[in-house]
């Protein structure tokens, strides 16, 4: 289980920074030189559970996600994975937690058997275990035929297998994915969505950020929505269709945006 | 897991992928093993071709004596490799050297025989580097001279050979050089070796320390691989362990190289500077090695510095080049007039090493100065590498927008 509390992050901005955002509208989490990219945000994830992570870009998603997966660290607040602390205890998070985005790299210099293995190693995995390991995981992902060839000769979609391997390879308890899909054709987003519906029934937690309101739909338990670094919304994917006032998410989702303190920044910014 | 079981695992990994890079294997193995004695095999048979084909050249000539001294002409004609060419009236020389139609000529101006000496003006291409034509011809013309000399000593009564010279030197003085050969040796390739041997420590760290770094940010693998549960400063020391290692291989191979290209090159190199190469010994090269493994630690710290906080491989590249400039120019140092290693140039990072290899290869190393210089470029690496873990651990490294 995943608890999250009061989180907050505030980046320090460099002197040259001007207020506002990017866009030219007034951004309200900038004071000074202070950027609150999060602002106490608060929920929870039961072990079983996918919630979904949703929010227009710069929302502060991958802010959460970082600070949920000990890259960086809180300002404010903390976040507990089945009661270990991120604050108190980052490594034995990161011992809990596999992470996979949609730009996640592999090293192209080595196969998939080595960079599997590789993680396998960094996340203590008991070197007698981790060959039986790796081939299990290569098997179920069909990744047999290219185990030992080179990272750099993949297609894209071997590659995201690589890069869910390498996730999975520790079998850990809570899955943070930051836009798995994103750049993704058909084929290889298929995959992955497969492997996020398997995971559901392996009892794992999962976060998972996304854009693609089809795959909240078809994915998720609940969902939580930040805009401007806040959280909007949390509840099941029929109340933020309720909550949003339209049965068609995508519509529903800029119902609920359209509410919030972003609505006004994005305003000004048009 | 222990940390030293995490820096293994980093830098194990950081190898393998290090050995299989094209670049580096070229910067580590390729350009001290093959480039560096090609280059000098290049540099040392040009020389030798050139020199030798100065001397057996057949060099024109044009003449013009306004003095009647028929003997001067019949000098250089006796002399081998010498060929008259009319080039028309003595305006025509300068334009005649220029366009190489002759390589020098010479002008015998009428003078007054009683008060004056027999004047021959040489007029040749002294820009030229590689030209023996003043050599040559003051060596055909020598013997003529001798003659001259010896007719006029006749003159004033010195007719014997001492009676001649005591006229022509009343006062000698006599070079007695205090230097051993080896410090002679010492001092011509103490210059350039210890350039050679630092630039190479730098160059073999730094496309593996670029990759190690903002490689690993460009890729996107950075991010998954601080999530996983090690220190970050088992992270840096496992990167830094491979930088470290790639300079020293890279310091370790043109120090063999340039050692074993010594040895075989002395005979062919031949008169006095191939013995005195023969007397800078391999264990002099070893004890040059272990001072460059300092500096190779400290080169290793900065580029991984650099490389972490660059967001792109390319962004990486442009910074570590200061880093090459503030490496080149301290470590020339031994090749400047009059710097010489003492207490306060023992302070300067990179020339100390510098010029330590210098007096290493002389023999004229103080060995208490040379631990000084060695436990204070390991400390100074030490506290650059402390940086660097420092600095690996700031977000706005990391994460740099």
């Amino acid at each position: 289980m995943l608890e999250v509390e009061k989180l907050g992050k505030t980046f320090k901005l460099p002197r040259r920074a001007k207020a506002g955002s990017k866009t030219g509208g007034v951004d309200p989490r900038q004071e000074g030189r202070s950027f609150h990219a999060l602002r106490e945000v608060s929920f929870k994830v039961e072990a079983g559970e996918i919630l979904g992570l949703l929010g227009p870009n710069g929302a502060g998603k991958t802010t959460l996600l970082r600070t949920l997966s000990t890259a960086i660290a809180p300002t404010r607040g903390t976040a507990r994975f089945d009661g270990v602390d991120i604050r108190e205890e980052p490594r034995r998070v990161r011992q809990r937690i596999g992470f996979l985005s949609g730009s996640t790299g592999l090293y192209g210099r080595l196969s998939p058997r080595e960079m599997v293995s590789y993680y396998g190693r960094l996340h203590g995995v008991p070197a007698a275990d981790l060959p039986a390991r790796v081939d299990a995981l290569f098997a179920e992902l069909e990744m047999q035929s290219y185990a030992d060839k080179r990272n750099d000769d993949l297609s894209t979609g071997m590659k995201q297998k690589v890069s869910i391997a390498r996730t999975l390879v520790h079998d850990p308890d809570i899955i943070i994915l930051d836009e798995p899909t994103s750049g993704l054709d058909v084929h290889a987003a298929a995959g992955i969505l497969a492997m996020i519906e398997g995971l559901r029934t392996t009892k794992k937690t999962v976060l998972f950020s996304t854009h693609h309101m089809h795959e909240v739909d078809r994915l998720c338990d609940r969902v939580v929505l930040i805009d401007v670094g806040t959280k909007v919304f949390e509840g099941s994917v029929a109340e933020m269709r309720e909550a949003g006032g339209d049965e068609a998410l995508d519509r529903a989702f800029l119902g609920l945006l359209g509410k919030g303190q972003g609505a006004t920044l994005r305003k000004g910014a048009a | 897991m222990k940390g030293i079981s995490a820096i293994w695992i980093v830098a194990r990994k950081e190898f393998v992928e290090m050995i299989r890079d094209r670049k580096t294997l070229f910067f580590m193995l390729v350009l001290p093993v093959v480039i560096i004695p090609l280059l000098g095999n290049v540099v040392v048979d040009f020389t030798l071709d050139v020199a030798k084909e100065e001397a057996s050249k057949t060099l024109e000539y044009a003449i013009f004596d306004d003095a009647g001294e028929p003997e001067v002409e019949a000098a250089i004609e006796r002399a081998p490799a010498f060929a008259k060419v009319e080039i028309g009236p003595r305006e025509a020389i300068r334009a005649a050297i220029a366009a190489d139609e002759i390589d020098f000529a010479l002008v015998i101006p009428e003078v007054d025989r009683t008060t004056e000496p027999l004047t021959v003006e040489l007029h040749f291409d002294n820009a030229s580097q590689t030209s023996s034509v003043s050599k040559r011809v003051q060596g055909a013309l020598l013997g003529y001279g001798e003659e001259l000399r010896d007719a006029k000593l006749a003159e004033v009564g010195a007719t014997t050979a001492e009676a001649r010279k005591l006229l022509l030197e009343p006062m000698a003085v006599v070079e007695r050089g205090t230097a051993t050969d080896r410090e002679v040796a010492g001092e011509i390739a103490g210059g350039i070796l210890p350039y050679i041997f630092i630039m190479f420590a730098l160059l073999g760290a730094l496309y593996p320390a670029i990759d190690l770094g903002a490689g690993e940010k460009e890729r996107g693998t950075l991010e998954t691989l601080l999530l996983a549960p090690i220190r970050r400063r088992d992270i840096v020391l496992g990167k830094f362990l491979v930088i470290f290692g790639a300079g020293v291989i890279s310091a370790t191979l043109v120090v063999i190289t340039i050692t074993v290209w010594i040895a075989a090159k002395m005979e062919s190199i031949g008169g006095g500077a191939g013995e005195l190469l023969s007397t800078i010994g391999p264990l002099d090269m070893v004890l040059a090695w272990v001072v460059v493994l300092p500096i190779t630690a400290v080169f290793a710290a900065i580029l991984l510095s650099i490389s972490i906080y660059a967001k792109s491989f390319k962004e990486a590249q442009s910074y570590s080049a200061p880093l090459q400039i503030f490496a080149i120019l301290p470590a020339m140092a031994p090749m400047l007039p009059g710097v010489e290693l003492g207490w306060g140039t023992a302070l300067i990072p990179v020339t100390n090493v510098s010029l330590a290899i210098k007096e290493i290869i002389k023999g004229t190393i103080d060995p208490m100065m040379l631990v000084v210089i060695i436990a204070s470029s390991s400390v100074i690496a030490g506290v650059l590498l402390g940086l660097c873990t420092w600095w690996f651990s700031r977000e706005e490294v990391l994460f740099r927008q």
